[in-house]
């Protein structure tokens, strides 16, 4: 165990992570999920938001399973390695509100992190404002924290804290294969309250098996290696280390690799899957994310295994996303291929005003 | 008696500006910085060993001290 546990700890532990998650998301690209979303945090979130009905965006509503298994694997990698400790009360409505603006921008620029490494090793040239957005963002959440911010000390919580989100994403997968449907559409057809779309990125999908399979083996790994691309351009831009970043650079050369081989490969800025040209709010979306994940502490995948491991406030994080998803789409604050929703931009300057004023006002004396 | 930093509870990455600040301020000798999760122990211990300091982990209850050391 304390072999495996080095290992993990280790450089070539983060690269074999990063690789998983390279191979695996073209391959589950291959076996169904939508275009350069193999995984996605941040677009799966948002399936989640529509299938429970919480926005009605026909076009992106599906249980992922993957976000489930995230969750679950980070659950069982914390259980095995005696990590799980249950936490919470570090500024937790602030948190939801820092989810909820991060899911605003990562839906201007249509995706998370990791998501803006598989586009460009898609070919995707928009992911490069993106990631130069999202590498702004934290560098202004790096001079807020070096300036004093912090959300406070979070302290141990009873036991049952750390099962509970762990325990929904299971009510999820019941959710998922059961997809009641109680309600009546005019013409008599069922509908309700858990809605799948029949066309568009949200009816595309994996096997569920596989996608289970596949996010389990990640939100393993990533437990236990702390894969994070926020806090890899973090600790360069920071300390000046490149352990995390030897993560998302394994991401990104597996990803092209495998692009290449399964012949998903287009290079361009036009015509790209799920994704618009608009450079300035690609950047901008991405930087408002950016700074809501550094001000936060981690990329939305790292805030799922956090959860996993009995965090309750990145469990709050995560909730504020997949809430900030519904209201994304009900307030046309989302992008789609044509470009930014009519209310994106302005979402995303309230959203970065918000974190500002957070940066400012944060502050404690702690050593 | 070696200087202590209580960084336990602090999110990711408090624990590791917290350690680089006194790691700059100090230049050499010895403190203590107490953490509470795997992760940030793995973070201290990396940052202190990338800027020339030794590590010692204690374990303290559920938490972790580390010594760090330069002479």
């Amino acid at each position: 165990m304390a072999t495996v546990k080095s290992f993990f700890a280790s450089r070539w532990g983060i690269v074999f992570a990063g690789v998983f998650v390279g191979v695996f998301a073209p391959l589950l690209q291959k076996w169904g999920n939508p275009g350069n979303m193999g995984i996605c945090v941040a677009c799966m979130e948002r399936d989640i938001a529509g299938a429970l009905g919480l926005h009605r965006a026909a076009m992106v509503q599906y249980i992922r399973p993957e976000i489930i298994a995230f969750v679950l694997g980070a659950f069982i990698a914390a259980l095995l390695f005696r990590e799980f400790r249950p936490r919470g009360g570090s500024s937790p409505i602030i948190r939801f509100f820092l989810g909820f603006f991060a899911m605003v921008g990562a839906l201007v620029f249509l995706g998370c992190p990791w998501r803006a490494l598989l586009r460009l090793a898609g070919g995707d040239g928009n992911a490069i404002l993106g990631l130069a957005g999202l590498t702004a963002g934290i560098w202004v959440g790096i001079l807020f924290l070096k300036s004093g911010y912090t959300l406070g000390r979070a302290t141990r919580v009873m036991s049952f804290s750390g099962w509970v989100f762990p325990i929904a994403m299971v009510a999820l997968l019941v959710l998922l294969l059961v997809a009641p449907q109680f309600g009546r559409t005019a013409e008599g057809t069922p509908t309700g309250p858990i809605f799948f779309s029949s066309k568009g990125p949200g009816s595309q999908h994996a096997p569920i098996l596989i996608s289970l399979l596949v996010g389990l083996g990640v939100g393993f790994l990533a437990q236990r290696t702390r894969l994070c691309t926020m806090g890899a351009i973090r600790d360069v831009i920071l300390i000046k280390n490149t352990h995390l970043l030897s993560g998302i650079l394994g991401i990104a050369g597996a990803a092209f690799t495998m692009n290449l081989i399964l012949r998903q490969f287009q290079a361009g800025f036009t015509n790209q899957p799920i994704a618009h040209t608009d450079y300035l709010w690609n950047f901008m979306g991405m930087s408002l994310s950016g700074l809501a994940f550094a001000l936060a502490g981690g990329c939305p995948g790292r805030q799922l295994f956090l959860s996993g491991e009995g965090d309750g406030d990145a469990a709050i994080f995560a909730t504020g996303m997949i809430v900030g998803a519904g209201f994304s789409h009900n307030f046309s604050m989302a992008s789609s291929a044509a470009g930014p929703g009519a209310y994106g931009p302005i979402a995303v300057i309230i959203g970065l005003i918000f974190c500002i004023v957070l940066g400012f006002t944060m502050r404690e004396k702690i050593a | 008696m070696a200087d202590k930093i209580d960084a336990r509870g602090l999110s990711c990455p408090q624990p590791v500006i917290l350690t680089n600040k006194k790691i700059k301020e100090m230049e050499k000798g010895e403190f203590e910085i107490l953490v509470d999760t795997d992760t940030s122990r793995e973070n201290i211990s990396r940052l202190a060993q990338q800027s020339g300091w030794n590590v010692e982990v204690k374990r303290v209850n559920d938490d972790y001290c580390l010594v760090l050391r330069k002479d």
